[in-house]
């Protein structure tokens, strides 16, 4: 099996001052091309701090992030990401905060009009062309994560870096837009690494689910293929019978196996 | 019995499909008349209330001293005295006999030099003390003792430096209002979120990009608070500095008509004094909202 995105014995140290903590430990991975994987674990288990590795954000203290057989250490549009609060940028407008990467990524190889038309065409992908002049605080929480979305998809990715996408959304916009992301990812075949700790959504997006022991020393606990042919439906999958298999593994780890403990 | 109670269940199924479509087509448009009206009563709240007090005020500054062997001018003694001044501005006799235009234009135009100085000077050095923590280790201490230092004890050393009088003024003005615009600069770029800096980061923005698509805007309502702070203390600083300096401005203007015993002369000028303040504080103020789009903290 040809790896298209390596995690190789990441191991993270966080040093402040004399206290030393370990958050990850022994952290190895390989994510093939076009697959969809979700990583999910506890609060606190460090699993945005392993999807900030990934996208170069933060170092890894020993081991390092393979794309293509290629290391990468520090952040770039390859590994284009979706922040859990959007990160729009205020001063700017829908159009202005997509186009932002998109200039830097297509300086050379697109003309304005080719870029202007891939910004129009990725807020298309996501079905909000038409607020393209709002600026962030005149568009709902659901739209601002769309926005987010396509920011990351028009730079083109090799791998979208998804760091709880849906969590600051209320339930019904969350179940929307995680449709519309199902769709994106049926249509554009991306690679997609995502960070949850919603287990129902875990089980619908993913080919296979990342399970993380609790911090400190967080490991790899298990990883479960989930065996849904796509596309998936959220009404059918409510009660085929893999569905509610998978769930009850992920379940049975995340209470019974590796229970949170509140940090004292 | 029975015909009302059918004919009003009636009218009261009609009256919602009948009536939705006409409130939602024709948001009735209010007469041109009643917009005015509406206006008037709008600005009229903001402005009689303070004309009612300056009215009180002037009655009041009248009665206090019309009396004989008062010291101040009353408010009609100030207008009969300097009537030729307010209606004749621009007069121009030579050296510093000159009209009031001419004064305020000369202290503005100070101002103006030493205030862009003072921003360009101000947002540069307060991006770098935000930005690093070793300028700012090293440069905060010293920022904050000078600036404690009164804008007039700056004077004498700038004229000894200078040897003129103009450009010791503009330092004054510099010197005086690039503290605020430094210290809320680097505010400003210490709490952009880590969030932004993290798009920029893989988005891969250079640092002029990043400086200049990032920092600036994301610090802008921070910037804007130290323009403000800095124009008005550049223009309390003017007036004290001028009287120092003499020739031509309102500062020296006040000074030589406090030489010259004419106190209405000093009235008026103070008046001016205060306007122009207030506009240049209007002006940076709504410089920000353009700016920042309504985000500047007002």
């Amino acid at each position: 099996m040809q790896a298209y995105l390596k995690l190789d014995h990441i191991d993270k140290t966080f040093t402040r001052g004399n206290a030393t903590t370990e958050v990850l430990k022994d952290i190895s991975l390989t994510i093939e091309k076009g697959e969809y994987v979700s990583i999910i674990g506890h609060s606190g288990c460090g699993k945005s701090t392993l999807l900030n590795i990934v996208a170069g954000l933060t170092g890894a203290t020993n081991g390092g992030v393979l794309l293509e057989n290629r290391e990468v250490n520090s952040p770039g549009p390859d590994r284009a990401v979706v922040f859990q609060n959007h990160s729009l940028l205020p001063w700017l407008t829908v159009y202005e905060n997509v186009k932002l990467g998109v200039d830097k990524v297509f300086s050379s190889t697109k003309s304005r009009a080719e870029r202007d038309a891939w910004v129009m065409h990725n807020l298309n992908l996501v079905q909000m062309a038409h607020a393209k002049d709002k600026r962030p605080s005149e568009i709902s929480g659901g739209m601002k994560q769309r926005v987010g979305i396509a920011r990351a998809l028009a730079m083109e990715p090799k791998v979208l870096l998804l760091d709880e996408p849906f969590g600051a959304l209320d339930a019904l916009t969350r179940a929307h837009l995680q449709d519309s992301v199902m769709a994106l990812h049926q249509k554009l075949g991306n690679t997609i690494l995502m960070i949850t700790h919603d287990v129902d959504e875990a089980v619908l997006l993913s080919d296979r689910i990342v399970m993380m022991t609790n911090g400190p020393s967080a490991r790899i606990g298990e990883v479960l293929e989930v065996p849904l042919a796509r596309p998936r439906k959220r009404l059918e999958l409510a009660t085929n019978p893999g569905y509610l298999k998978c769930r009850q593994r992920v379940l049975e780890f995340l209470y019974e196996r590796h229970r949170f403990v509140e940090a004292a | 019995m029975s015909m009302p109670a059918i004919k009003s269940e009636a009218t009261a199924v009609a009256i919602p499909t009948s009536a939705a479509p006409v409130v939602m087509m024709t948001p009735k448009p209010a007469p041109r008349a009643e917009k005015y009206v509406k206006m008037s009563k709008e600005i009229a709240v903001r402005v009689v209330p303070p004309l009612i007090v300056l009215a009180l005020l002037m009655l009041f500054w009248e009665l206090v001293c019309r009396r004989t062997g008062s010291t101040l001018p009353p408010p009609s003694r100030v207008f009969k005295d300097t009537k030729e001044l307010i209606f004749d501005p621009f007069f121009d006799n030579g050296g510093i006999d000159k009209g009031l235009f001419w004064h305020l234009s000369a202290s503005l135009q100070r101002v103006a030099y030493g205030y862009s100085i003072a921003a360009i000077v101000g947002i540069a050095l307060g991006t770098l003390v935000g930005q690093s923590v070793w300028a700012m280790r090293g440069l905060d201490p010293l920022f904050q003792v000078l600036r404690t230092i009164p804008p007039l004890a700056w004077l004498p050393l700038s004229l000894a430096a200078f040897r003129d009088g103009q450009p010791s003024a503009i330092f004054v003005i510099f010197i005086t209002s690039v503290w605020p615009i430094i210290i809320n600069t680097a505010v400003g770029i210490r709490n952009i979120p880590q969030d932004y800096r993290n798009v920029a980061a893989v988005v891969q923005l250079n640092p002029l990009e990043f400086f200049s698509k990032i920092m600036i805007p994301a610090a802008a309502p921070y910037i804007f608070t130290g323009l403000r702070i800095g124009i008005g203390l550049s223009w309390l600083a003017i007036v004290a500095a001028e009287m120092l300096i003499g020739g031509v401005g309102i500062g020296f203007f006040i000074w030589d008509a406090w030489n010259s015993s004419h106190i209405s002369e000093i009235i008026l000028a103070l008046f001016y004094v205060g306007i122009i303040g207030f506009v240049l504080d209007r002006l940076i103020a709504g410089l920000a909202n353009v700016v920042t789009r309504g985000t500047a903290l007002n």
